[in-house]
């Protein structure tokens, strides 16, 4: 039945490979095969910019006098470039650097400082919130393969000191200053696929599909590598959700794929319906060649967690349209709501049986910068790729060698988390305590938010289900809106804009993550609630 | 990495992985005061103890400081910690004699290359946008090239003239282009990957011409810029000589150099410690690769602390400055290294290694019996590669076959990592002489 299904993802639809990049003998001049093709803008462009600087670029080679056009333009570069955006460090967060820069300057402002409620970094907040804790059997053992000396220290228990030797034995030469293999350290992988076992109830996994990678970034970027290929109607088209977390939309604009906007559904706690999937597929498929549907759940920004249900009828649509699931789950610990639960896509997808479990290509992530470790400098993460075509997979295998391997501090993190204390064990208790404490610490934070930003007129909050951050509805008069568009600027950004330079508030406007035409929003981390006072 | 399956017998106790270049595998220990460093970021309480030298400890505390939340956890800026972006401004401005570096113009970052060749290559434009790379070169650089859409222009660099760079192949690569691709940028690697050759300051300068006439950008890989022997020329960088051509090459020419934690006698590979400092780029460009790089949130902050460790490390008045000045006995070893691996091999028939400059790569060439090429045909390979198979299985010693680094001249070559300890030098040396002799009787 399902075993002569013919892969999504195979070596002759992978763009990567298309190029002749990873088969054959390896890179060498290649004529160009394709067509040629009309102008690109970018060319038409650059005759304009070189008049502009009063020179045109061809007479300029000659005699290699300045001034002279530069190689390297806005008009000469790659164009898909000029589409990428990333909100979360974009303008507003250059302006409150500045800000900072001000203050530190001395120069007065009606807020004392600046309060970054942009980005999702639990740790960076710590002179707020004093009872946020590192997990700190996680530094302990970092420490320890970090100088080995201080196996000797009595100040560090048993249990972080074998740890640390499981994770040096497995590097070369015991160092974390080796290179690792570039799918990562093996015995990681292994703990990983042990761990997703024991997290998907017995459903098995195995270490071959787990990629180790630098954040859950790198894993997606990646993925959508190998994804996106094709010209013009027949361009890769990859469904995202509205809102969504921009580096979906950062990543597809520099890949120059057509990104495929469905919209989560507001008034029902940003859940997905089907019916939007369909229609977000219907009319894609008039001008590209959707391929891949990304979820994220638990959402960013939006924080819902999809019920079971919801994601079955996700993978059956998936199954029957023949599109590649990717599932961002690195909120995975982050769940809230009374009556809400995670379930990993790759557990439903196994519970419904081999008609999808043997068929449905997924791949999904996971990182050590959410859920209770916090822990973004280390750029830890692992994607689990199930029923990829293998030789696609091979091809996959090459592509992240390319970047060499994922950081190796990261990888050992990511060994830990997965592999945290045990009952028993010394570290144990405190662990435990830790973990509680912040996981609970994000809960509490996570209602008070809801509840304070409703009590707000002109914002409307939805409850935060899960993940790290509230999007609340903001109604912004007709005049401010006004004012916004003479600037050419969202009106969501005045509004962030302003209260910045009101307040020292730094926000994340809602048109970074997409939303609603004629609806505006902003992202605020809601581990930041002592400050909405 | 290989694995022994199945019990199986081998002559050998372990793999000698000198394949790549990575120190710590081949055995050489990382620096004291780096892994002090580290431990007392990562575990604060160590910073109060008088375990650690002072200098580690108050330089933990100054970088702690400068990480938000106090924490090597936390995410930093997009193009690294500020202070430690000015560590590594001020390391290029006196390795450079004084020429001003900008910090803003410096992006710390794991494998900086991609973003870079990202926003240079134009894989919509007809014709496609080309980078002329060098031959023998780095061949991950090349894939990334590609990889971002690029049609790669291979150079050659000069076999009987100590690897040598011409500005002659240079020409001939370009001309080779026509009508295949448009090409944005020249790709150069000093000291050489894996040839070791170090470029002379008139070279440089000859590039630099060359590049400003043909309308190039310059990306230039100096990772290997600490290990170079001195004995015919002394590293010197590309901004140095850029801007000692004065005008109109120092205010024109765009260049992006490129250097690591991972290749010099640091060794940290795995902790992905690298920066890109650009010349002369267009500002509304630099905005646009602020983008880029913001996307991937930062560097790991553990590799942004080595970066800064090795460009501001101890100095003649610091507690740590003895143990850390090792680093000098590590050249030594090199330098030995180099040696005893020229002697061993040029003593062997059908080895020929020449001397080289820098880097942390022997590049020996191979003649190779006409047996053992037809040999290596029947079996579907390239006899470099067929060789070094043959190293491995029956020597247990892991290298690079010349044909990984794209050369297609008939010539066969291996490359073995010598930034290793003398004692895993040693015994590769007998293991590979031993194989070697075998070898060639087996192939005569």
């Amino acid at each position: 039945m399902a075993a002569a299904r013919m892969q999504l993802l195979s070596t002759r639809n992978v763009g990567i490979l298309s190029r002749g990049w990873l088969t054959g003998d390896g890179p060498r001049v290649r004529s160009l095969t394709s067509p040629p093709l009309c102008p690109s803008p970018g060319r038409a462009l650059s005759s304009v910019s070189a008049t502009r600087c009063g020179l045109p670029k061809e007479r300029m080679s000659e005699n290699g006098v300045s001034p002279r056009a530069k190689v390297l333009t806005v008009d000469t570069m790659n164009p898909t470039v000029k589409k990428v955006e990333y909100a979360v460090r974009g303008p507003i967060v250059q302006r409150a650097v500045e800000l900072e820069k001000e203050l530190s300057e001395g120069i007065k402002k009606p807020f004392a400082e600046v309060i970054k409620a942009n980005i999702g970094d639990a740790h960076a907040m710590v002179s707020f919130f004093p009872l946020y804790s590192h997990t700190s059997f996680y530094f302990k053992v970092l420490a320890l393969c970090s100088y080995p000396e201080l196996l000797n220290d009595s100040r560090f228990p048993e249990d972080a000191k074998s740890r640390a030797r499981r994770i040096l034995q497995s590097c070369g030469g015991n160092s974390l200053g080796s290179y690792s293999a570039s799918q990562g350290i093996e015995s990681v992988r292994q703990d990983v696929a042990r761990y997703i076992e024991q997290r998907d109830g017995g459903v098995p996994c195995d270490p071959d599909n787990i990629y180790l990678t630098t954040g859950a970034s790198d894993g997606i970027v990646t993925m959508l590598k190998l994804l996106v290929c094709g010209k013009g109607a027949t361009r890769t088209g990859v469904m995202i959700s509205i809102p969504q977390y921009p580096l979906y939309s950062a990543a597809l604009a520099e890949l120059g794929a057509v990104q495929v906007n469905y919209y989560l559904n507001e008034e029902k706690c940003w859940s997905m319906d089907i019916s939007e999937l369909r229609r977000a597929l219907d009319e894609a498929r008039r001008h590209c060649n959707p391929r891949a549907l990304c979820i994220i759940n638990p959402g960013n920004p939006t924080g819902q967690v999809q019920s079971r249900q919801c994601i079955e009828d996700v993978i059956r649509f998936a199954a029957k349209e023949r599109l590649f699931l990717m599932a961002d789950e690195v909120y995975q610990d982050n769940v809230y709501a009374e009556g809400c639960q995670f379930h990993s896509f790759k557990k439903v997808l196994f519970e419904m049986g081999p008609e999808y479990s043997n068929t449905v290509e997924l791949a999904s992530f996971h990182s050590t910068s959410k859920c209770y470790m916090g822990e973004c400098g280390f750029r830890g993460g692992y994607m689990e790729i199930i029923n990829m075509d293998e030789e696609v997979k091979s091809q996959l295998t090459k592509l992240v060698s390319v970047r060499l391997c994922p950081p190796v501090p990261g990888q050992a993190l990511m060994d830990l988390v997965v592999n945290p204390p045990r009952p028993g064990e010394p570290s144990y208790d405190n662990f435990m305590r830790e973990r509680t404490a912040t996981l609970s610490a994000l809960a509490e934070k996570a209602k008070l938010t809801e509840q304070v930003l409703n009590t707000v007129q002109g914002i409307s909050c939805n409850p935060v289900q899960g993940a790290m951050y509230s999007f609340p509805c903001i109604t912004i008069p007709e005049k401010a809106i006004k004012e916004a568009t003479d600037k050419g600027q969202q009106p969501d950004m005045f509004y962030c804009m302003k209260m910045l330079e009101e307040t020292g508030i730094c926000l994340v406007p809602g048109s970074g993550f997409g939303q609603k035409d004629g609806t505006y929003h902003f992202r605020y981390t809601t581990h930041d609630y002592n400050i909405l006072g | 990495m290989h694995e022994f399956s199945g019990g199986v017998k081998k002559p050998y106790q372990n793999i000698i992985e000198v394949s790549a270049s990575d120190p710590h595998r081949g055995g050489l220990r990382p620096l004291t005061f780096v892994r002090q460093v580290l431990a007392a970021c990562l575990y604060p309480q160590l910073i109060n103890s008088d375990k650690l030298p002072v200098d580690v400890r108050q330089r933990a505390q100054r970088l702690l400081g400068a990480c938000a939340g106090g924490s090597v956890g936390s995410y930093t800026a997009t193009a690294g910690i500020a202070e430690i972006v000015q560590s590594v401004s001020d390391f290029i401005t006196r390795r450079d004699g004084g020429i001003p570096s900008h910090p803003e113009n410096i992006y710390i970052s794991p494998g900086s290359h991609w973003n870079i060749f990202t926003i240079l290559v134009n894989s919509k434009s007809s014709p496609r946008s080309g980078v002329l790379t060098p031959v023998p070169g780095y061949s991950n650089a090349v894939m990334s090239l590609t990889g971002v859409g690029a049609v790669n222009v291979p150079y050659y660099l000069d076999k009987e003239q100590g690897w040598e760079l011409k500005v002659e192949e240079l020409h001939r690569a370009l001309e080779s282009a026509k009508g295949n691709c448009k090409p944005v940028a020249l790709y150069i690697i000093n000291p050489g990957n894996p040839t070791g050759q170090v470029q002379s300051r008139k070279s440089i300068q000859e590039v630099i011409r060359f590049v400003s006439e043909k309308r190039l950008f310059l990306l230039v890989d100096e990772v290997y810029q600490e290990c170079v022997s001195g004995e015919k020329s002394d590293f010197v960088s590309y901004k140095k000589v850029l801007f000692e051509m004065g005008h109109p090459y120092s205010d024109t020419v765009e260049l992006a150099s490129f250097h690591s934690v991972s290749n010099g006698f640091f060794g940290e590979c795995g902790l992905r410690g690298g920066y890109v400092e650009l010349v002369n780029v267009d500002p509304t460009v630099m905005k646009y690769i602020y983008k880029l790089f913001s996307k991937d949130s930062c560097a790991p902050v553990l590799g942004q602390v080595a970066l800064d460790l090795m460009t501001n490390p101890p100095q003649p008045e610091d507690p740590s400055y003895p143990l850390y000045h090792l680093i000098q006995k590590m050249k030594a070893t090199l330098l030995c290294n180099l040696k005893r691996f020229m002697e061993v091999l040029n003593s062997l028939p059908g080895f020929h290694c020449p001397p080289f400059e820098g880097g942390t790569f022997a590049f020996p060439r191979l003649h190779l019996p006409p047996k053992a090429v037809h040999k290596a045909k029947e079996v579907g390979m390239q006899p470099d590669t067929f060789y070094c198979m043959r190293l491995l299985e029956e020597a247990g010693v892991f290298t690079s076959p010349g044909c990984d680094f794209h050369l297609k001249d008939g010539s066969h070559h291996i490359g073995v990592c010598i930034m290793i300890s003398e004692e895993v030098m040693e015994e590769l040396l007998r293991r590979l002489a031993c194989f070697h002799i075998q070898f060639m009787k087996d192939f005569s």
